[in-house]
């Protein structure tokens, strides 16, 4: 086995606020190794985004109480001092936002922005960062780019704008990109040009790959294996097979039960999640999950499920047992045609 | 708890075949000016470049698209909130094109609007009490002291808490500001409801509420929906009928069924290729149409059939040249292309 690109090991990111104290992520712990693409899902306030905050060193010791290691490299990035997290960042870790528009500067020309990332970590003249910026707007897709790095943002469509960002990111062949929401903002064709280039460029520099979204229908096509996350919590793990055809978990359930989908029966009815996801300064005690769970047992209320394999790679944070997963699986989830 | 609501519920099986709303021929066109004093016109934005279409009572039509594509456009012109260049539109039989002040006013409590951003679609300094009650202050159907208790009546029927009727929009959730925005809409009990994306703002899970929620509604009021998204799923879930809209013009109008099993239009077809399944396996065997570049300018539409710059099968001169016409491709589908696809020719949906 090779030694993975990045490992976090029971990772927390709790906030003190004036209303009490936010456990954003409740020790999360997974791995990732070159050339992996992982998908994070879950809902708004699962933790997902601001445990990869965390990984690129954007939330820092004096906004949180972080604990954990986060292994990249073999170095703990959260020990690193910031200098040095800042050489990293940028260049061998780097990261796109779900919204291009409020991440690109209105005021600066796009390819100069790409031009600047390159400086700030190699030492080459203005020209040539130039000209590798526009090489990378080449690269992922934009037409005549030497003109449209001389463009603003404001001149650039949404999708046009993700490629821009796409283009920084990449600019510096980084082992890890993370993708935060990357096409949630995009027309459904665009999400599918913008999943299909990151795929692409993924083989064409050989980085690792995370992509952090709501959807299960977008990590479906493009991703190795798949987190699910509630409450800042991971409560599954497994690769695409496992996560789509044998979850074991009852929120991996609810997700894949509650999404509209093409080849169904339209008179079906859509499987709601019930209520809404907690609030994370008042996490329910036990299994988090189990004021929604229609599968709840007394045991959930007060004894918080571990992550437990249950066949080698495959993992759910689940008291139900076996035998109770696999047939409330075949029969209620995978049902359908 | 039931709500009277006896005076909305009027078409019957009889009339059901007469359209609740009818376009003929709309086109919604956006001067663009040059010049500060002397204000010149230099072109025109073609929003909604000529549209026929008919929504039936207790119908759902779809209307699909991408970005610019001229669906919300389209909203607001059948809501009168924006005022159409050309073409007629007809509400229960009545021409309803030029209806200004009262009569207009008279008009818009047969139909409401429900917004895509449930952030931006709520006063933030008032209760959820006043936003939902707004509609009653302003057409005066209900008699002062009857406000509160038919506001929480309202409240508890999209699914929300009556005890919250003094509570601010920024204590709920995007899913409850949803439910707040639905029951503001139905609160003058209207006979057409035009959704303007309701639940791209949403969680996935939040979505299936909101969906489950609008179809229970539909089924109890007898409500008619136009309902515009961009995710070809949701639309298929909740339409009778759905319209693939594109730079202006409708390309594919068809029920459910056949446009998502016999997609007509190389449009239509790359849309459903783009969809994410939840299914790796079945997401793996389907055809993949992928579409180069962006939508065209609106400014300046491509000549002959708007689609042809990026359709994998024009076939030229002709695509460029003749502009299509929709006619029937299957009994219930029609759509504007010379050159259709054949039938299945992106999902293998089995039966």
């Amino acid at each position: 086995m090779t030694e993975p690109l990045l490992e976090v090991k029971d990772l927390t990111v709790h906030f003190p606020t004036e209303d009490g104290l936010v456990k954003a992520v409740d020790g999360i712990s997974f791995s990732l190794e070159p050339g992996e693409t992982l998908g994070v899902v879950g809902e708004s306030g699962s933790g997902k985004s601001v445990s990869f905050l965390t990984v690129m060193g954007l939330i820092r010791s004096d906004q949180a109480v972080i604990t954990g290691e986060v292994f990249f490299q073999g170095q703990d990035l959260l020990k690193l001092p910031v200098e040095e997290m800042r050489n990293i960042r940028g260049a061998r870790i780097s990261m796109i936002f779900q919204d291009p528009m409020t991440s690109l500067h209105p005021y600066y020309k796009v390819g100069t922005q790409i031009s600047e990332a390159v400086r700030t970590h190699q030492k080459v003249s203005k020209q040539e960062a130039h000209d590798q910026a526009v090489e990378m707007l080449r690269k992922v897709g934009i037409p005549k780019p030497d003109e449209r790095a001389k463009q603003y943002p404001h001149e650039f469509s949404g999708g046009m704008r993700q490629r821009a960002m796409i283009a920084m990111a990449l600019s510096l062949n980084p082992d890890l990109l993370i993708a935060d929401e990357p096409t949630t903002a995009l027309d459904v064709t665009v999400q599918a040009q913008i999943l299909d280039l990151i795929d692409r460029l993924k083989q064409e520099f050989n980085a690792a790959v995370v992509i952090i979204t709501h959807d299960l229908g977008v990590v479906a096509e493009h991703c190795d294996t798949i987190q699910v996350m509630y409450a800042g919590k991971a409560v599954e793990f497994g690769d695409r097979h496992d996560i789509y055809y044998g979850s074991h978990h009852p929120y991996t359930w609810g997700l894949l039960r509650s999404i509209a989908r093409l080849d169904a029966d339209s008179n079906e009815r859509l499987h709601p999640i019930k209520g809404l996801p907690p609030s994370l300064i008042n996490v329910p005690p036990g299994c988090a999950f189990h004021p929604r769970c229609p599968y709840v047992m007394d045991i959930c209320r007060t004894e918080t499920p571990a992550l437990l394999p249950s066949d080698g790679h495959h993992a759910a944070a689940c008291h139900l047992s076996l035998a109770d997963k696999e047939r409330i699986l075949k029969e209620e989830v995978m049902s359908r045609s | 708890m039931s709500v009277d609501v006896s005076q909305s519920v009027a078409p019957t099986t009889e009339t059901d075949r007469v359209p609740l709303v009818k376009l003929e021929g709309i086109r919604k066109l956006f001067p663009i000016t040059q010049g500060i004093l002397f204000q010149r016109k230099i072109g025109n934005v073609h929003a909604v470049d000529g549209v026929d279409l008919e929504v039936y009572p207790g119908e759902t039509v779809g209307l699909v698209g991408e970005t610019g594509c001229g669906k919300s456009t389209l909203a607001r012109v059948i809501m009168r909130l924006y005022n159409p260049t050309e073409g007629r539109i007809s509400f229960d039989g009545q021409d309803i094109t030029h209806l200004k002040g009262r009569e207009l006013r008279e008009q818009r409590r047969n139909m409401q609007m429900i917004f895509q951003d449930p952030f931006a679609s709520l006063n933030p300094r008032k209760t959820v009490g006043s936003i939902i009650a707004e509609p009653f202050r302003l057409h005066k159907t209900v008699a002062k002291d009857r406000v509160k208790p038919e506001v929480q009546e309202l409240m508890e029927l999209v699914g929300l808490s009556p005890e919250h009727y003094n509570r601010f929009p920024h204590e709920f959730s995007g899913g409850q500001r949803q439910r707040i925005g639905v029951a503001r809409a139905l609160a003058l009990r209207p006979r057409l409801i035009v959704c303007d994306e309701p639940v791209s703002a949403l969680d996935v899970s939040i979505q299936a509420q909101i969906l489950n929620l609008l179809e229970d509604l539909q089924e109890e009021f007898k409500l008619t929906y136009l309902f515009i998204a961009h995710d070809l799923a949701v639309v298929k879930h909740v339409s009778d009928r759905v319209a693939v809209m594109y730079l202006g013009k409708i390309v594919e109008l068809a029920d459910g069924g056949n446009l998502y099993k016999n997609p007509k239009h190389p449009y239509t077809g790359a849309l459903l290729s783009a969809v994410p399944i939840a299914d790796p396996d079945l997401a793996a065997q389907r055809k993949r149409i992928i579409l180069e570049g962006d939508v065209p300018s609106p400014i300046d539409p491509p000549s002959g059939c708007r689609f042809h710059p990026r359709c994998p099968n024009a076939q030229f001169p002709r695509c460029k040249e003749e502009e299509p016409v929709l006619r029937q491709m299957h009994p219930g589908q029609v759509a504007a292309c010379h050159f259709p696809l054949e039938d299945r020719a992106v999902l293998e949906i089995s039966e």
